[in-house]
């Protein structure tokens, strides 16, 4: 659509709109990438589809990278949203560190190759899900704070809701590896997997802390 | 002579500049103290729109005068100026939006104490009145806005960075219209005094187009705000937008639109012509400025969000400031009409004398003054205002208004009217019957002016003032710029 110079304001909001909502949808992408690259993982080890997830996951994380550095730049340079700069610089970056703990988790299966015993793959896969869920409800909540504001409080509860739930289920899977009869080494490598995994949504439920902030400050 | 006008006109570009300096900071204060606008962006803006206005909007009446146009001598007019500029300029330097127009009035006063004039009260009423009712005004206004714009945009659910663009976009175009009406509204008070003076000569460009003096004084009035807007504007603007309390951008916002509400709809002669031609009903026009009501905005504001972000300190200066600047200007004014008059042996008024003589009482008791009572000073002469009123004062039976009518009627200003005065008057504003009706009076004298008045109205109908209803007010104040014109241009004792 063509138009005239004096809304070129408005292209470039645009423009930027266009690319904090991609780099939320990395954000997301990533989530569900790590939650498949998990259930490959604990079925059939570490395969050739789950080095592929995991190449994605990669992928992801580094043009979410140049998203946010490139959103940055133009917040500063065109000195945009002066009231809420530093909160949306914080926003951003705490999310990029979200997708980086899920592609520092894969890198380390695609590391250490743990091998992971029958009876706790489907607490594995469970963890993993409440932790998807946590990342998910983030995103919406990220959304939400740039477009509807009244809504971060409806995603943001389910954060922390999700994070209590991979809490539970990584203490849980936690006390069953140390009560089984694995060698001690062994035990140790499965309680750090699990600390991987149940680390995003810990993670998610910081960020999810500073948006309810950064929402009350724009609404007071 | 050149160089004497082009001396006193610097203290009109003063005026100007100290105009810009601190009035820019009504229309685009918040908007920089809340860093949505960058200053410079500000001021450029600013000052373009502030010399548009002025060139374009400025000249709607050419022959309007100004305020100063009651001070009747061109040194008076100098002091006056300067005074009023020097008093806005220490509340600039203080970082306090004041009132240029009161610190003008304030010196106005001055001039008159010192030359023996009558001040009219309601002047002095108005002020006071200003400092209460404008904030007032606006305060309401902005926390009714504010509460419709917190509604919409919870239901348009528009994105941070619309919003933010938006908002922006809305600054500046507030901006650049309140910037337009500054320097419409205000350019009379900055180099009005000057027109009949005009160094300037017209020019044209082609047939069509001309480029008058009164034009040209105007854009270097226009000039001079633009340059103070530019080199000094910056430390009210930021006590407006956030030295008094911390504004959200869309509070910016809804501050400058509510003061440019108060003062379309409480200020605007042409709305209530509008509303009256139409047959609806008027808004009564109080008296409102610019600075009171952007204060009382962010006020209203302040109070919306539980009065604890308002610093009081800050609000406190403020009106401080509102009281000192005409304090300030009618001391500064007297003071220095003082050394003007008897250290540079400049003429700094015109002294008006009063004369209860035939025709004056004739036109009093026509008026409804009881004549009777100061029947012995018949004929007498006084040779100021307050000698006429101190005589007048122990007669019973006169009140305020009865004074204010005998001292029009008595003031001695003797008019000749004389064919080069004629020619003049040409070129300017008045219709060609107008002007016709002058030259059958050519040769006549009067020594009270409004002789001449009722002479030409007797004469045309074109000098008639119409009957007194807000539908005509426009049309008789016109017509008395017209007639001040007249006045100005047939006075013998120049």
């Amino acid at each position: 659509m063509d138009m005239p110079s004096s809304f070129s304001l408005f292209r470039r909001t645009k423009a930027l709109e266009t690319e904090i909502d991609q780099f939320l949808d990395k954000i997301s992408q990533a989530s569900l990438l790590f939650k498949r690259a998990i259930q490959i993982y604990t079925e059939s080890g570490c395969t050739e589809e789950f080095d592929e997830k995991l190449h994605q996951v990669n992928q992801l994380e580094s043009t979410a990278d140049h998203l946010r550095r490139a959103i940055e730049t133009q917040l500063y340079t065109q000195t945009l949203i002066p009231e809420s700069r530093g909160d949306v610089l914080g926003l951003l970056e705490n999310l990029d560190s979200v997708i980086n703990d899920l592609e520092g988790a894969l890198w380390g299966f695609s590391i250490e190759i743990p091998v992971i015993p029958e009876d706790y793959r489907a607490d594995y896969v469970a963890l993993t899900d409440m932790v998807v869920q946590a990342v998910e409800s983030l995103v919406l909540a990220s959304r939400a704070f740039f477009r509807n504001i009244e809504a971060v409080p409806d995603h943001n509860h389910k954060v922390m809701f999700y994070e209590k739930e991979a809490d539970r289920v990584s203490t849980k899977l936690k006390k069953a590896i140390f009560r089984s009869d694995l060698p001690l080494s062994q035990k140790a490598q499965l309680r750090n997997f699990v600390e991987h995994i149940d680390n995003v949504a810990d993670k998610s439920e910081d960020v999810a802390d500073r948006l309810a902030i950064y929402t009350i400050k724009r609404t007071v | 002579m050149e160089i004497t006008i082009l001396f006193f006109l610097t203290s009109g570009l003063f005026l100007g500049w100290a105009l810009g300096a601190n009035d820019a900071a009504n229309v685009f204060g918040t908007a920089v103290g809340t860093r949505m606008v960058q200053f410079t962006t500000a001021a450029m803006i600013c000052g373009v729109f502030v010399i548009l206005g002025a060139v374009f909007s400025g000249a709607g009446t050419t022959e309007t005068l100004g305020k100063l146009g009651s001070v009747n001598a061109l040194g008076g007019s100098f002091m006056a100026a300067f005074s009023a500029a020097l008093a806005v300029y220490m509340m600039t330097k203080l970082g306090l939006p004041v009132s240029t127009t009161q610190s003008i009035v304030g010196s106005i006063i001055g001039w008159n104490l010192f030359s023996q004039t009558q001040t009219d009260t309601t002047s002095l009423l108005k002020i006071l009145a200003t400092w209460v009712v404008s904030p007032i005004l606006a305060a309401i206004i902005a926390i009714v806005l504010f509460k419709l714009v917190a509604v919409f945009l919870r239901h348009a659910k528009i994105h941070l960075l619309r919003t933010d663009a938006y908002t922006r976009a809305g600054l500046l175009l507030a901006g650049a219209f309140g910037s337009y009406s500054l320097g419409a509204n205000n350019i009379a008070n900055v180099v009005g005094v000057f027109i009949p003076a005009s160094p300037f000569t017209d020019f044209h460009f082609t047939d069509l187009l001309t480029f008058t003096s009164t034009q040209q004084l105007m854009l270097l009035g226009g000039f001079a705000i633009a340059v103070g807007v530019f080199t000094y504007s910056k430390r009210v603007m930021l006590t407006v937008g956030g030295g008094l309390l911390s504004l959200s951008p869309i509070a910016a916002w809804v501050v400058v639109t509510s003061h440019s509400i108060v003062l379309f709809l409480f200020a605007s002669k042409g709305l209530e012509h509008f509303l009256a031609t139409n047959g609806l009903p008027t808004i009564p026009l109080v008296p409102v400025s610019s600075s009171q009501a952007v204060v009382g905005a962010i006020i209203g504001i302040g109070i919306l969000k539980g009065g604890r972000g308002i610093r009081w300190r800050v609000l406190g200066g403020i009106g401080a400031g509102w009281v000192m600047t005409p304090l300030l200007a009618g001391l500064i004014c007297f003071v220095g009409l003082f050394f003007l008059q008897n250290v540079f042996d400049q003429k700094v008024y015109r002294p008006v004398p009063y004369e209860l003589s035939e025709p004056a009482i004739e036109r009093m008791e026509k008026l409804g003054v009881a004549v009777g009572n100061f029947r012995d000073l018949h004929s007498r002469r006084f040779e100021t205002a307050i000698a006429i009123r101190d005589a007048l004062k122990e007669r019973t039976g006169l009140s305020d208004e009865d004074l204010v009518t005998i001292l029009d009627a008595a003031e001695l200003d003797l008019m000749v009217v004389d064919a080069t005065g004629i020619d003049s008057l040409e070129k300017s504003r008045l219709t060609d019957g107008q002007v016709q009706a002058l030259r059958s009076l050519a040769g006549e004298r009067y020594p009270h002016r409004w002789m001449l008045a009722d002479a030409l109205a007797r004469i045309s109908e074109e000098w008639r003032p119409r009957e007194k209803n807000k539908i005509n007010k426009i049309y008789n104040v016109d017509l008395k710029a017209r007639l001040a014109v007249v006045f100005r241009t047939f006075r013998a004792d120049q």
